[in-house]
């Protein structure tokens, strides 16, 4: 799932993708080789925050056993 | 505790009468947050969510707050969608026999709910739309907990 800029660079809001991928900096790798839009989307993930299955996670995070990734850049709630 | 995410605009000063109430009551603080328009120019807000983890998010945050003050409720209120100049985005409301542990409980809430709740603004003008920058301080204000 993308949100905010993220989704609008990326183009969908969600989309499924199976993957081999062991953790998430490997799904940015592949997904940013795959197209040009998840490059530039993906270009600085010191901007962009990840949740696996709707709990932050670092990038460094495991992706066994996750159904749900979303990134999205830093909330800006309240 | 209530925790609502929500379209629907709401009125902040009802919310609070009805909150106020029970036995026990010796403190109640709240914050509303409203849509400003810092230089005149502004023609809507737009909030996007994160369905499912805003909801989950909140409801930690506010398990957070419970466990570290001694609280008797906690009220939170987030909408999202299209905003206009002057509605409120959302309020926090804390309940406490303790004027001190409602204020620090509201305080927390408030900068939990700022980099820690799914939420992303998105600012219209007449030249366009752009989406609001998170802040440093606001990150940095979590240290403070």
């Amino acid at each position: 799932m993308y949100f905010a800029w993220v989704r609008e660079r990326i183009g969908v809001p969600f989309e499924d993708v199976q993957t081999t991928a062991e953790t998430v900096s490997d799904l940015v790798a592949e997904l940013s080789a795959r197209e040009d839009r998840y490059a530039a989307a993906f270009a600085d993930v010191s901007a962009l925050r990840v949740a696996l299955d709707q709990e932050l996670a670092d990038f460094s995070a495991p992706l066994a056993g996750v159904r749900e990734v979303a990134f999205f850049p830093p909330m800006t709630g309240g | 505790m209530s925790v609502r995410v929500q379209d629907a605009a709401f009125d902040a000063g009802a919310e609070l009468n009805a909150f106020s109430t029970g036995d026990g009551v010796g403190a109640i603080v709240s914050f509303t947050g409203i849509v400003r328009d810092t230089d005149g120019t502004l023609a809507a807000m737009e909030i996007e969510h994160y369905s499912g983890m805003t909801e989950r998010a909140i409801q930690a945050i506010v398990d957070d707050a419970m466990a570290r003050w001694e609280l008797q409720d906690v009220l939170v209120i987030h909408r999202f969608g299209r905003l206009v100049v002057g509605a409120p985005i959302m309020m926090v409301a804390t309940k406490s026999a303790h004027r001190a542990d409602a204020f620090a409980a509201a305080d927390f809430l408030m900068d939990y709910l700022k980099s820690r709740a799914p939420f992303w603004k998105k600012e219209t003008t007449a030249d366009g739309s752009t989406w609001v920058a998170a802040k440093d301080v606001d990150e940095d204000a979590l240290s403070r907990w």
